[in-house]
């Protein structure tokens, strides 16, 4: 071909290939509005994906999985509350591949959490963990979930006892999972004991997102103890002065509090209308501040 | 001269090989020749010395390294100049899955005929190919003779006046082979230009006005057949019958030293000169004197002269890279 | 323009010879089979089941056949050496390339247009009745013929220049990582290296976007499709198999046969 036809088809390709990109971008626009979230999930029958999937369904999964976390990050950044397709996708991944770990310990935080943080449906991952523990009965960190779920979202203490119990019998399990079971056996909810577990979480997590969680926690914990111990202070004041504490300051000139009181990212506690201690409305923590579902 | 029907200058093919196709072989080293209106010109040469390469680059099948040609003055590049010609692959297959006729049907499509005579040129082809009951056979029922014929029919379906045959006789039996030959004939009677290439010598001697040969990727020689040999006779074979027991007892013991011997028949040859003294001691041997003929060099022997030169070239070339 | 034509048809004619229309049977009893048993067992979603399936199966067999019978439309001939003779007609190269790829085309066409017949058969049968909003389903049809034409231009190009297995597997390959264009979208959005997210960006738009052509749930649940993603779709595809072609044309004008 002579050089004049090369060029001639150089110059074809490129400007087709502009084309079609101009192209591409009309499009894309038209499909977003064709489509819905039902489309989005490929099928829903996990008995049906199996068998499709001959012996590749490893792999399946892992495509799956990709979605959940692509889904999870999409909604979560686009603050959208709608999850329901959540459950449908981690089951279909845990059947295709019952030994994917990461299904189970994230699928199980994502559908636990409170929204908007996540689905609110603890329910369902009790029954995911329960599906992870039937296929890998070794995996006691399963357990270890099961009791988080049991203890934060659902807070019935005997079954998150129980679950760190069973998972405590693994030799390999943390040392504390069975000190742990006893505790809250005892004790039902404390702040001590989330403390802890939320503690643990985030020294021994290294996905960002799920560290950032557990201090949002422990900073709320905290807020929380303080809280009480503020609403202590006052009463001791009721008491000794005879009427409701006005002011925060009135604490702090009265002696009872050794300063002004922050919470753990510096901004002062205030007193709600009631004369209980609240975070203060222009700290971060106070969006952050959910009242807990009530428990099932 | 009028203008060649064939023009090949300088045609040149070299292939890449080795693992990253850096090196080369050349296949065919500055070809020129040319092939006149009219006649049956034989492209002669031992396997793998051109001749297809050079077919196939006149076909445009493959492209050349450096080199033009030309045919009935077009240069091969034109593709309506293809209308011109015919051709025929070596080895051809066809399309299985079609009869004959069709396959006869669906070339002549390329060709401006209308339906009518479309029509007629396949039925008169087939005939002329002896494949007239054969034409509704699919071909992958078909022998290589009868494959070989239906090359033949597509390639002469539109009345081409150049001709080209890559190996026409390979794999026929005598009788095919008989058939093609007609058929070279029959073509050549009506003024067309044929060329064809073969390793089967004696075809070439028999059909060919001129011959070109070719060894090694170079030409070696162009012209008639008996011109390349020479026409000067090497001298003469003296076939007789000697029983066995008198071959010992005779004085022409170095005679029958120096002939071949087949049983009881000998053959002698011997300088023209000497003949008649041969044939007299042969006499009083007791020898029966069967036949007496003279001996010219064959095309074989030219043939295998420039073969073995080549090789002997080759091998230098060998040694002197080594 | 005839000559074309020509290699079309007697391409047609072979893929018929063939057998390869006899995927058809296949494709039937599947989906017979399909409409008697969702007949039997499901309420209220026979529709999205048979057009799914329905669906799904004429895409995968129109893929296979346009795989590996587009790989073989050029290397079986180079092989078989069935092109030599061809090519000493009056016919150049681009014609030779242009009428295969009609044939092909014309081939699935006919397949995929029977194949829908069936589907609406079967989709009547379940429904007992056919309406407006089944057109969704005819268009959905419609954007498969068109993936399956860049497939086979896709496979032509490849079989140009490369071994018949090599050009099924870059074309399995290329048509796979077109249906990821929206997760390559997604991942660039979240990419730490900023080079390697434009130049993943860069390679999500000229990939051949094979998602465009899937409305498979719009059609399932009858929800209409506009006009706009059917011109804009027809382009795309026409526009790409140009490209395509074009490309196959160039290279195989230049390819010296063994």
């Amino acid at each position: 071909m002579s050089s004049k036809g090369y060029i001639a088809l150089i110059l074809f390709v490129i400007l087709g290939f502009a084309g079609v990109w101009r192209l591409q971008e009309r499009i894309d626009v038209q499909q977003r509005a064709v489509e819905t979230e039902d489309d989005q999930v490929m099928l829903r029958s996990s008995k049906l994906v199996k068998g499709l999937s001959l012996e590749y369904a490893p792999l399946v999964a892992d495509i799956y999985w990709t979605r959940v976390v692509q889904y999870f990050g999409n909604k979560h950044a686009g603050q959208q509350l709608d999850l329901r397709l959540l459950w449908p996708l981690l089951d279909v991944t845990s059947v295709l591949d019952p030994y994917l770990m990461p299904v189970y310990h994230f699928g199980s935080m994502f559908l636990s959490d409170a929204a908007p943080r996540g689905a609110g449906r603890p329910d369902l991952a009790v029954e995911l963990l329960e599906r992870g523990l039937r296929a890998n009965p070794d995996e006691w960190r399963l357990y270890y979930d099961l009791g988080f779920v049991y203890y934060f979202d659902m807070k019935d203490y005997p079954k998150a006892s129980a679950a760190f119990y069973e998972g405590s019998k693994n030799p390999k399990a943390y040392f504390w999972m069975k000190t742990m079971a006893a505790r809250i056996a005892a004790e039902g909810g404390s702040t001590e004991t989330s403390s802890f577990l939320w503690q643990d979480v985030y020294n021994t997590t290294s996905d960002p997102s799920v560290k950032e969680n557990a201090l949002t926690h422990l900073q709320l914990l905290r807020a929380q103890e303080d809280c009480k111990q503020i609403d202590a202070a006052a009463a001791e004041y009721q008491k000794q002065f005879g009427r409701r504490l006005a002011t925060m300051s009135d604490l702090v000139l009265s002696g009872l509090l050794l300063g002004e009181p922050v919470d753990p990212l510096g901004y002062p506690y205030v007193l709600s209308e009631a004369g209980k201690a609240e975070i203060n409305s222009e700290s971060p923590l106070r969006k952050k501040w959910i009242k807990a579902p009530a428990s099932k | 001269m009028a203008e060649p029907a064939i023009d090949i200058e300088n045609l040149t093919k070299d292939y890449p090989y080795g693992f990253l196709q850096l090196k080369k072989r050349r296949s065919l080293e500055s070809l020129t020749m040319q092939v006149q209106e009219g006649e049956v010109f034989g492209f002669l040469g031992p396997n793998g010395a051109g001749k297809s390469t050079t077919i196939k680059l006149l076909m445009r099948l493959i492209f050349p390294t450096a080199g033009s040609a030309r045919i009935l003055g077009k240069p091969i590049s034109d593709i309506a100049m293809h209308r011109d010609i015919g051709y025929l692959p070596e080895q051809p297959y066809f399309y299985d899955y079609l009869t004959a006729a069709e396959l006869l049907d669906y070339f002549a499509r390329f060709h401006d005929f209308d339906a009518a005579e479309r029509r007629e040129r396949v039925e008169r082809m087939l005939k002329r190919v002896g494949l007239e009951s054969a034409g509704r056979l699919q071909l992958r029922k078909y022998s290589k003779g009868m494959l070989q014929r239906v090359g033949l029919a597509q390639a002469i379906l539109h009345d081409p006046a150049v001709v080209v045959l890559d190996e026409p006789m390979s794999g026929l039996d005598p009788v095919g082979r008989r058939e093609v030959r007609d058929i070279i004939l029959e073509l050549k009677k009506h003024g067309k230009t044929v060329l064809f290439s073969t390793h089967i010598l004696s075809d070439a001697e028999m059909l060919c006005d001129r011959v070109g040969v070719i060894v090694g990727g170079k030409l070696q020689g162009v012209g008639a057949p008996s011109e390349l040999v020479g026409l000067k006779a090497q001298g003469m074979e003296i076939l007789f019958e000697l029983p066995e027991s008198a071959a010992s007892a005779t004085g022409g013991g170095e005679l029958l030293a120096q002939a071949t011997r087949t049983g009881d028949r000998y053959r002698l040859q011997v300088e023209e000169s000497g003949l008649y003294a041969a044939m007299e001691r042969l006499h009083a041997a007791g020898a029966k004197i069967l036949s007496v003929t003279q001996v010219k060099p064959s095309l074989e022997e030219y043939f295998m002269h420039l073969v073995e030169a080549d090789r002997a070239q080759a091998a230098a070339v060998e040694v002197r890279a080594k | 323009m005839t000559r074309v034509a020509t290699v079309a048809l007697n391409t047609f004619r072979e893929a018929v010879r063939d057998r390869v229309l006899y995927n058809l049977v296949f494709f039937a009893l599947v989906m017979m089979a399909a409409a008697i048993l969702v007949g039997q067992i499901s309420i209220g979603i026979e529709q999205i089941v048979i057009v799914s399936l329905g669906l799904s199966a004429i895409s995968i067999i129109g893929l296979l056949i346009s795989v590996f019978i587009g790989v073989g439309l050029v290397s079986k001939e180079i092989d078989k050496r069935t092109l030599y003779a061809l090519l000493a007609k009056p016919l150049r190269r681009w014609e030779f390339i242009l009428g295969k790829f009609a044939g092909l085309a014309l081939t699935l066409a006919v397949n995929t247009a029977a194949m829908a017949a069936g589907l609406f058969l079967a989709l009547f049968y379940v429904k007992h009745s056919i309406g407006r909003a089944d057109t969704a389903v005819l268009v959905a049809v419609y954007f498969i013929l068109l993936k399956l034409a860049l497939v086979v231009a896709l496979a032509m190009l490849f079989s140009c220049f490369t071994t018949p297995l090599l050009a099924i597997l870059f074309t399995a390959g290329l048509y796979i990582a077109g249906l990821f264009v929206h997760e390559m979208r997604g991942l660039q959005a979240g990419m730490i290296d900023p080079v390697l997210g434009r130049l993943l960006r860069w390679i999500s738009y000229v990939l051949p976007n094979f998602e465009n052509f899937d409305v498979m749930g719009a059609a399932a649940h009858g929800r209409l499709i506009p006009g706009m993603l059917i011109a804009q779709n027809t382009i795309y595809a026409t526009l790409y198999c140009a490209i395509v072609l074009v490309v196959a044309m160039a290279i195989f004008s230049q390819r010296n046969l063994k």
